[in-house]
């Protein structure tokens, strides 16, 4: 003989079976509705770690930056006050005490790398070509953490020993130099030295790939005339989304100027929130009717099932025993529907990922198809299918029997 | 008083229709029914048979009197203890046979067994089986309820009503819908049936033949109990049985 389910589980399976053209219906709904959630979850954070990996790939989470200069008037009563006080210009200078500002940066809980940076403007010369650049003295072995730049090279090694320099592609395209060639480097007060091209790099816009070169950290010290200091410090986080409070740590406990990427790339910030924001709503919506969707087909249900209600009522079943066979009926149509959704969400993916390709036959962004986006999803669907159930199964449980069997 | 499965003792029910207005529908009612008791109700439409059949089955409350149940007040259980109670000493047979639809003949029998514990075993299945046979339906164990005539059906409920072996068998009307060859079919077996378990019956019919064939005739107009008489067993009809 085969073997029974409790009363309640054979109940409801039951009365699912018998109304099978609603069941299949609010389950094509369900899952359709899960299906889609799971595609815009998966695009959502796709396309975020696509654009943050663009952003983020080649500046620091948090830049530490000396105070600014202001000009402080005298002030009181034997001194004549200006009216007009002109703004300081902002040398070029080092941080004050900036070995042990990085001591205490790399301390602060969720600071994951912190290295120094000694940079300033130069005009690179070759021949009769001069070009404006930043010269961006870094210490290798810590900037890398930062920045990958071995992941950007172009040509060449990422090599910065004290005569050696990496210039963007399109500073090497504009000068007609390559690796090897040698780059005569002078700033304003007339200092020059000359460095050799170890390697070409591409961090991802024309812009910075004309203007931006790297050199071992002594070497822009001496160049630029900051003989054993550093002009700004950068700094990367565990979670880039904290980086705003941990600028502010760092504000508070140094006094420097921390500058995040979420202030210094405000509009992009405000871009990904406000994506994430109508996500979140639409995700929410859908998730809305889905209940709903759930709640009528259960309260039809318990309208066509009365008589059958109140029969079990009379042969003894208890108000808890009616309450949970719909709520139980709820929590399996919401299950039902996710694991069918999440089969729509997986192919919507994969569609994604293969059908979709840039211009140059490379995939657009790869979408991830992440275990916990699927179990979250199955989850909060069944839960969902049981709020749903609450209403229409109390009314079933409150049926009176009397009336349920007459009518 | 021992032997009596079912006593009341001044039973009123009424019905609020508007909020000033309350219809009585029982004036006091006083019954006694004992052990074994097969016992016809009769009355026209509308004297209250099914509302006192309400009552008694634990299905609705009444508005005055004493309900006593193997002898015990009825009046202080709350709504859970009178369904427990309900399920273990009363069974039902309705007039429109109200199987469950989407369950089998034998599902049917076991669901009050199913209900009281939860959970089915191997003996709730061999009781059931049991019962469908004692119903003769054995080789129908697997039909749905909808592929069954009204007297299979109607015996089914029957076989359902005694799963829990009740000391009380309700029938309202259980022949009202049934042809007079599966009508005597039907109350031959409950007849049996009190017979073998002394099981109490009280059976609601407007058909005379078959009040006829019952120990005693319960007469119920207007609220009221009319006439309550015994059937000399001489003189009772013969069954007309297959």
């Amino acid at each position: 003989m085969r073997s029974w389910l409790p009363f309640e589980w054979l109940a409801a399976s039951r009365f699912l079976r018998e109304g099978r053209l609603q069941s299949a219906a609010i389950v094509l709904g369900v899952s359709i509705g899960v299906g889609v959630i799971i595609f815009m979850s998966a695009a959502l954070s796709g396309q975020q770690a696509n654009i943050i990996r663009r952003v983020l790939g080649s500046q620091a989470h948090i830049v530490l930056l000396p105070p600014k200069e202001v000009a402080r008037p005298l002030r009181g009563p034997e001194v004549a006050e200006a009216a007009i006080v002109q703004k300081p210009f902002q040398r070029v200078r080092s941080m004050d005490q900036w070995q042990k500002i990085i001591a205490e940066v790399a301390a602060m809980p969720g600071v994951v790398a912190v290295s120094p940076m000694a940079s300033g403007p130069v005009l690179a010369v070759r021949g009769e070509a001069t070009r404006a650049i930043s010269v961006l003295g870094v210490d290798a072995e810590r900037y890398f953490r930062i920045v990958p730049l071995p992941e950007k090279i172009v040509a060449g090694a990422p090599r910065l020993n004290a005569e050696d320099i990496v210039v963007g592609v399109d500073l090497a395209t504009d000068l007609g130099v390559t690796v090897g060639d040698k780059l005569r480097v002078t700033t304003a007060s007339g200092q020059a030295i000359t460095l050799t091209i170890t390697g070409t790099m591409d961090l991802g816009a024309k812009g910075i790939n004309q203007r931006t070169t790297y050199v071992a950290l002594h070497t822009a010290q001496a160049l630029l005339g900051l003989v054993g200091g550093v002009s700004s410090i950068d700094v990367t986080v565990q979670d880039i989304y904290a980086a705003e409070d941990v600028a502010r740590a760092i504000r508070a406990a140094t006094g420097v100027e921390a500058d995040s990427w979420i202030v210094t790339n405000a509009q992009f910030y405000v871009a990904i929130n406000a994506q994430v924001v109508a996500n979140t709503m639409i995700r929410f919506c859908v998730g809305l009717a889905i209940a709903f969707g759930i709640a009528a087909v259960l309260i039809v249900s318990v309208v066509q099932k009365s008589k059958e209600i109140g029969i079990l009522r009379a042969m003894g079943a208890s108000r808890a025993q009616i309450l949970r066979v719909f709520l139980l009926q709820g929590a399996v149509l919401g299950l039902v529907g996710s694991l069918a959704g999440s089969a729509i969400g997986l192919i919507a993916i994969h569609a994604w990922n293969v059908l979709l390709k840039n211009p140059d036959g490379t995939p657009l962004f790869p979408l991830a198809m992440d275990a916990r986006l699927f179990a979250a999803a199955t989850l909060l669907a069944t839960l969902t299918g049981l709020a749903a159930a609450v209403l229409p199964a109390l009314r079933g449980a409150r049926l009176d029997p009397v009336v349920a069997i007459r009518g | 008083m021992a032997d009596s499965v079912l006593a009341l003792e001044g039973i009123r029910k009424a019905y609020k229709v508007g909020t000033p207005v309350e219809t009585e529908v029982l004036h006091g009612i006083d019954l006694a029914l004992d052990k074994g008791e097969f016992c016809a109700l009769m009355g026209p439409s509308g004297s209250g048979k099914s509302t006192l059949l309400n009552v008694i089955g634990l299905l609705d409350r009444p508005t005055g009197g004493r309900l006593l149940i193997q002898g015990h007040d009825v009046a202080g259980l709350d709504e859970k203890a009178v369904t427990r109670l309900r399920g273990r000493t009363i069974g039902f047979v309705f007039q429109y046979h109200h199987l469950l639809p989407a369950f089998t003949a034998l599902e049917n029998v076991v669901m009050p067994m199913l209900v009281a514990r939860g959970r089915a075993d191997e003996a709730m299945q061999r009781r059931g089986l049991e019962l469908l046979e004692s119903v003769a339906l054995g080789p129908f164990r697997d039909h749905l309820a909808p592929n069954m005539s009204g007297g299979q059906q109607q015996r089914v409920a029957v076989a359902r009503a005694l799963a829990m072996n009740p000391a009380l068998l309700l029938a309202d009307e259980p022949t009202g819908n049934l042809d007079t060859h599966s009508a005597q079919g039907v109350f031959d077996l409950m007849r049996e049936v009190s017979r073998a378990r002394g099981t109490t019956v009280l059976l609601v019919t407007h058909n005379q033949a078959l009040a006829a064939q019952c120990d005693r005739i319960i007469e119920l107009v207007d609220g009221r109990i009319v006439a309550d008489r015994r059937v000399d067993p001489g003189q009772r009809a013969p069954s007309t049985s297959r």
